[in-house]
């Protein structure tokens, strides 16, 4: 069940991502949406399932760009992996903590997959901070939300279903 | 600190998945070189391996084959040293073969400088006892060979046979003290008669040496002198040197002649027989001492 989820989730950020990624003025997203899912995953199941929704996640999405296939994967492993044994060692169900797990983790994504880049002598960033502080805020704002509107849909449920049972 | 602590499962499975993705990225990248860099990276890897496992092997080899290869110098110096025995063995027996060939040459020579009838014979033994001094010659009877002949070589007298059998005879050496054969001085032309002395150690005597006695008393004699055979005894022919004078004294008016044999004894290997002697001189010197 928990894969399934998983996988919905994945499919659906991966969705939102190349769908959504075209409106964006300057056709780049200031927000990784399937990075936003895999800390999600990562902070609810834990760093295992963290790592492999990085590793699966970031690999389609490589996949689907025209980058070294890999790079992506290997950054959302380590990001996954570390949200989840992050949010296995502290309590991270307040928003606060979110918000700065969430803007960790595009940190240290965006260093892991353009310090690879550079490394690897494939591609220039000249400015990296101002678009990846932009892409962290982002990705933080609609964790917070989506992280809010996962929590709340249980309830959402069964409050419609007492009020289906009531009439 | 559990976050990092990659002994539990879901490190290693984390080191897994990050390993499998730098292969992946490597696999896709290359090189300034053009080269991708997993195939670089693997390739500078296996080569370092390579490198080691073919030094690894090529010192075994290398120590392997020096073992052979000292087993087989070893096997070599075993055979060289086995040959080094032979040859030295082989040279030897050529030395020997080539001073008997001299000695047999020497005695071809004499034979062909004398007038008479000889037969040459090698020495193949020496008297058992110190007193009598004879030697054994491998001919015989078969081989014309009659008591009282006269043995020579080509450096002199050596004696006379004794005692013949079918295939060897016992030669009486000229040394022996029993033996004696007429002589005169070379340059004085003066008679006598020599005598073995034997061993010699109780008369004062170096051993091997003879006396010269039956000498004029007004004979010339003087150290140094040549003596040669007179034949008058009728065994061995004329002037066959007998040895040089090597002393002369004359203590109470009496003669005291020792005379160096010509022949070395001790190196005698062949001889010659004097199957037919000479003619018997008309006076007779000798008087039956033999």
């Amino acid at each position: 069940m928990k894969a399934l989820a998983v996988f919905i989730a994945i499919a659906l950020a991966l969705g939102l991502q190349t769908t959504l990624a075209r409106f964006v003025v300057g056709g780049s997203a200031a927000v990784d949406l399937v990075l936003v899912a895999v800390v999600a995953v990562a902070l609810t199941i834990g760093p295992v399932g963290g790592m492999l929704a990085g590793s699966a996640a970031g690999l389609i999405q490589d996949a689907l760009s025209s980058g070294v296939i890999g790079i992506g994967g290997l950054a959302k492993t380590i990001v996954g992996f570390l949200a989840g044994a992050f949010g296995q060692q502290f309590i991270v169900t307040a928003a606060l903590p979110r918000l700065v797990i969430f803007v960790a983790a595009t940190v240290l994504h965006g260093a892991v997959f353009m310090g690879l880049y550079y490394v690897l002598d494939l591609r220039a960033f000249p400015s990296p901070w101002k678009p990846l502080a932009a892409q962290a805020l982002g990705n933080a704002l609609v964790g917070i939300v989506a992280f809010g509107i996962i929590e709340s849909l249980p309830g959402i449920v069964e409050r419609r279903r007492s009020r289906r049972g009531r009439r | 600190m559990a976050l990092l602590d990659i002994r539990q499962r879901t490190g290693w499975l984390f080191g897994a998945i990050v390993v499998s993705h730098i292969i992946l990225i490597s696999a896709q990248v290359t090189t300034k070189r053009g080269v991708p860099v997993l195939q670089e990276v693997t390739f500078g890897a296996f080569a370092e391996m390579q490198r080691g496992a073919t030094s690894a092997f090529g010192s075994a080899r290398e120590g392997w084959q020096n073992y052979f290869a000292l087993q087989e110098i070893r096997r070599e110096n075993d055979q060289l040293k086995q040959e080094v025995t032979k040859l030295r063995v082989s040279l030897e027996q050529e030395r020997s073969v080539a001073q008997q060939t001299r000695t047999l040459q020497q005695l071809l020579d004499l034979r062909s400088a004398t007038s008479f009838e000889t037969a040459a014979a090698m020495v193949i033994g020496s008297g058992a006892d110190p007193e009598f001094r004879t030697i054994t010659i491998d001919k015989g009877t078969q081989d014309g060979l009659r008591p009282d002949m006269a043995v020579m070589s080509p450096a002199g007298i050596v004696g006379r046979i004794l005692m013949p059998t079918a295939r060897a005879a016992k030669v009486q050496l000229i040394i022996d003290r029993d033996a004696a054969a007429g002589v005169l001085i070379e340059r004085s032309r003066v008679n006598g008669v020599v005598e073995g002395l034997g061993s010699g150690e109780e008369l004062g005597f170096k051993a091997g040496m003879i006396s010269l006695n039956y000498v004029p008393s007004s004979a010339d004699v003087k150290p140094g002198d040549r003596v040669v055979t007179s034949g008058i005894d009728g065994i061995y022919p004329k002037g066959v040197p007998v040895g040089e004078i090597q002393s002369v004294e004359r203590p109470g008016g009496e003669w005291r002649i020792r005379v160096k044999p010509a022949v070395d004894f001790a190196a005698l290997e062949a001889v010659l027989v004097v199957l037919k002697a000479p003619d018997p001189p008309s006076e007779t010197a000798d008087d039956g001492k033999r």
